[in-house]
């Protein structure tokens, strides 16, 4: 049953789940896949929130959670190795009193794996300065559907040849099972600030994010939460985060002690010329994490007042975010749905969270309405499908929103040319030809998971 | 000098793409067009996408060989094209489509030179981190194409980590796109990083969409001068664990300061380079920084220190003549090219910590082949290594060929790899230009497949013995 699920509002059933320890498991496992014909997908926490991970035509689920050794540390140079099932925050955590860090922090990053990071791509809200995962991955050994073992891209940069890693990564487990990673650690800054900048429109608060952004400011973190979710947020997480104002903006900066001080200073600045009612600074540690607790958990918390929610992750410019606001919500007072928006507001990264009870059939065929129309005005502006959950199972049927049939056909022909038979994560990403996908919904069976 | 020949019929169906002007098949004209010797039949210079997207449709029919061309500083990288009928020439993509200032966010057609490009976003206190060899000529398309890094990879990365989609034609003349022009976006594949550093072997480029970034601050640099490597590699570490972070940071071997005080170097750099802050016999540790004043201070004082505690025999900071000594060490390749009639380039990439034993063996590698050598080695362990041998005597041939050897074994000895980017073209097949073969070579010939099933694209230029 648990594997039927990941965090989006997908469902599909595996006939069997394996949990290899080894390469030389996942190459039988591979080889079993290719004698009996039957599909074969990969699985780190199911963490994902696109179904990336579900077995969509039944068969073969690889969990890879008991292959979660970190093989190796080198300070020095910079480098670990890890199999794919290592925790995203374990190995930060292993680096830490190095004073490194693994820099991609997917909010959920307390369970989701780094394979799964690596064929997800995965953002989180530090990535506006440090970059996604695709950014700090060397070199993977992975097991292809056709069962040949590869390694492709070296610890050293610039691996000869073309970048079969830039391709690998973020294929979202359609190309390879990825078996062993190196990545990149990177140096945790000397100082950082964390500013919460309280807002009563939601205008100031877009505004302020353009503004920041036109200025030539990256902070290394800003998120924004609206009014609805905060308090969604307050009555679980008691961040101290403020009851009645429209929205914050989450923000941090970091670096050498010299520039966080003016940085946080402009940064502050700006945030006031916007109207800002309030704009805090946190005192010490403590009060940093509470801020971020509430950032991370928000997704939870919002779990505890809906059946179910439906949360997208369309990209924009990030000029048009004042604009975008504006739609989701009157497509929200359209659609009767309560829309809360918590999400990357430094990289246009938009996660509205559409409430809905997923028992009601009309309900359903509501929220998808919703979310198209949301997307939708994402590419009407220029934008994306998605900026780092993956198209999966939930958005394939998106692709000819962004897609020509060309483009396509070239990226089909990419995942044959490694997947032949189509054995690996089938029905993932790219459209069927003919005919539209459909969504599976079932409640959440309990809190919502966390998500980036 | 070998040249193709095509019937006079593909010159006149070439013209009906892009019309006559703009087809060139006379010598005087083709002769720019050389790669290692060879000259194309004719070269065409496309207006649009679409008109690429016919002329390789058009080529792929008629199995026509076709090199795509920018600004032609770079096709000196790799082997010959092993056919070479059509140099596809992508000057005349010269638009910027798109620039959004406030997005930060950039969309222009592969052919438009860098310089250009910086101007558009200097008015707005934007930049491309890109300062690649060559950058007062080099287009967009080629710096892709050729697959380069600058100094700014230190802080920046390469144009990998910011490039954000592509438009493309691929060898059977299919227009066709990855990415989008958002900073942040998983919608399929990257096929756009499997573009960089191809030579054009997998598609033509046609447009580009990047991030651009605001202009630091005040800029300066810090060249500290050490008696041996290992003193300058030292500093090179204790930066790495330090909270700095530097735009840039390169280890400066002997013998550079002579070729950035030579003629060649004025070719790419008029001003002079500032006396005194490198030496002909020692080795030196660059960096440069940017930030407030507060920054900078903390900068040169954190800088000074370290470079004491490595040994230093002396520390210049640099601020109004960074620029000239900057600009020599972004064209130390174009520089070493122009400074010996055949000079060698290997570029060799191992951890940083083994930096030491790699620009050592090289050394060994140089010397025992009474060769003359000078090397800029980026600090996170990238080495440029430039042979500089007088003449192209079949005796230095064959020293180059013994000491590039002895490199690219030492770099495996040090699980790293070493390429010769940069050879004379009479030397490449006696030489391992992409190093030994690579145990992923199978996957790379299925991408190779997918994108040029006829080999039309750039034949055999990228050759990792597929």
């Amino acid at each position: 049953m648990l594997y039927e699920y990941d965090g989006s509002v997908e469902v599909a059933r595996p006939n069997c789940v394996v949990f290899p320890r080894t390469t030389a498991d996942v190459l039988a496992i591979v080889k079993l896949a290719n004698q009996y014909q039957t599909p074969l997908v990969g699985r780190g926490a199911g963490t994902g929130l696109s179904g990336g991970a579900l077995a969509r035509k039944g068969g073969i689920l690889a969990v890879f959670s008991r292959m979660n050794r970190i093989l190796e540390i080198d300070i020095e140079n910079q480098r670990a190795t890890v199999q794919p099932g290592v925790v995203n925050a374990d190995l930060s955590a292993a680096v830490a009193n190095a004073g490194l860090h693994f820099a991609p922090d997917p909010s959920s990053q307390k369970a989701c794996t780094i394979g799964g990071n690596v064929s997800e791509n995965s953002g989180g809200p530090h990535t506006l300065a440090y970059g996604v995962t695709t950014n700090h991955v060397l070199s993977l050994e992975a097991v292809l559907p056709t069962g040949e073992l590869i390694r492709i891209g070296s610890s050293a940069l610039d691996s000869p040849g073309y970048d079969l890693l830039g391709l690998f990564v973020g294929s979202e487990g359609t190309l390879a099972l990825i078996t062993e990673i190196t990545v990149k650690l990177t140096r945790l800054p000397e100082a950082v600030k964390t500013l919460l900048a309280i807002f009563d429109t939601l205008d100031d608060t877009t505004e302020t994010v353009v503004d920041i952004t036109a200025r030539g400011i990256t902070p290394a973190a800003c998120e924004m939460l609206d009014g609805w979710t905060l308090r969604a947020v307050e009555a679980y997480v008691h961040a101290g985060f403020p009851l009645d104002c429209a929205a914050v903006l989450l923000l941090e900066v970091d670096g050498v002690a010299e520039a966080v001080q003016q940085h946080a200073e402009e940064v502050a600045d700006i945030c006031r010329a916007h109207h800002a009612r309030e704009v805090r600074v946190a005192r010490d540690a403590r009060e940093r994490d509470l801020l971020w607790k509430g950032r991370k958990n928000a997704f939870g918390a919002v779990g505890r007042l809906s059946p179910t929610y439906y949360v997208q992750d369309g990209v924009i410019p990030r000029t048009k975010l004042p604009a975008t606001l504006r739609r989701i919500n009157e497509i929200g007072v359209k659609y009767g749905f309560q829309i809360g928006n918590i999400f990357h507001a430094g990289d246009g990264n938009l996660h509205p969270l559409i409430l809905f009870d997923a028992r009601d059939e009309a309900q359903f065929r509501g929220v998808v309405a919703a979310a198209d129309e949301i997307i939708q005005f994402c590419i009407e502006m220029g934008g994306s499908i998605t900026g780092e959950h993956g198209v999966g199972m939930e958005k394939d049927r998106l692709m000819p929103l962004l897609f020509s049939e060309a483009d396509l056909d070239v990226m089909r022909n990419v995942r044959a040319a490694f997947n032949p038979q189509g054995l690996l994560n089938p029905d993932k990403i790219f459209p069927s030809k003919k005919g539209c996908g459909e969504i599976h919904v079932r409640p959440l069976p309990l809190a919502g998971a966390p998500s980036a | 000098m070998t040249s193709s020949a095509i019937s006079p019929n593909v010159t006149s169906r070439l013209s009906e793409i892009v019309g006559a002007a703009n087809v060139a098949s006379d010598f005087t004209q083709l002769a720019t067009y050389e790669i290692d010797r060879k000259l194309p039949a004719a070269a065409v210079r496309p207006g649009s996408g679409e008109e690429v997207a016919e002329i390789v449709e058009f080529a792929a029919s008629e199995k026509l060989a076709l090199v795509p061309t920018g600004a032609r500083t770079k096709l000196g990288i790799g082997y010959a094209p092993s056919r070479y009928d059509l140099a596809l020439d992508t000057t005349r993509l010269n638009k910027v489509i798109a620039y959004d200032p406030g997005d930060l966010t950039l969309s222009v057609e592969a052919g438009v030179p860098l310089a250009k490009l910086a101007q558009v976003l200097a008015e707005h206190r934007q930049f491309l981190p890109l300062p690649v060899p060559f950058v007062n000529r080099t287009t967009i398309g080629g710096l892709i194409a050729a697959g380069v890094d600058s100094p700014l990879r230190q802080f920046y990365g390469t144009a990998r980590d910011f490039l954000l989609g592509m438009e493309y034609v691929t060898g059977e003349g299919v227009a066709a796109k990855s990415g989008v022009r958002v900073v942040k976006n998983v919608t399929g594949y990257d096929i756009h990083k499997l573009m960089i550093g191809a030579l054009g072997t997998l598609g033509v480029i046609t447009r580009v969409n990047f991030k651009t970034f605001p202009m630091p601050l005040a800029t300066r640099g810090c060249i500290a001068r050490f008696a041996t490597a290992e003193n300058a590699l030292d500093m090179r570490h204790r930066i790495a664990q330090s909270a700095l972070t530097p735009l840039t940071m390169e280890i400066v071997s002997p013998g550079v300061a002579e070729l950035f005080g030579s003629d060649a170097a004025t070719r790419y750099e008029r001003a002079p380079m500032p006396a005194n802050v490198i030496s002909n016999n020692e080795w030196a540790l660059t960096t440069g920084y940017a930030g407030n004043e507060l920054v900078l201070d903390r900068y040169a004082k954190d800088l000074q220190s370290m470079a004491k505690e490595s040994g230093t025999t002396g520390v210049t900071i640099l601020a109004e003549k960074l620029p000239p000594a900057w600009a020599r060490k972004r064209e130390f390749i174009p520089i070493a090219l122009a400074s010996s009639p055949a000079t060698t380039i290997v570029k060799m990439s191992v951890l940083p910590m083994r930096m030491k034993e790699a620009l050592g063996a090289a050394q060994r590698a140089a010397e025992s082949n009474n060769l003359r050598w000078a090397a800029m080695a980026r600090g996170l362990g990238i080495i440029y290594f430039a042979i500089l041998p007088s003449d192209h005597t079949e005796e230095y041939r064959q020293q180059v060929a013994n000491a590039t050897s002895e490199m690219q074994q030492g770099c495996a000895k040090l699980a790293g790899h070493a390429t010769i980017p940069w050879a004379p073209a009479e030397w490449k097949n006696t030489l391992q230009i992409w190093g030994p073969a690579r145990p992923d070579a199978a996957q790379m010939q299925k991408i190779k497949s997918v994108f040029d099933p006829q080999n039309i694209l750039s034949p055999d230029r990228f050759a990792l013995h597929l």
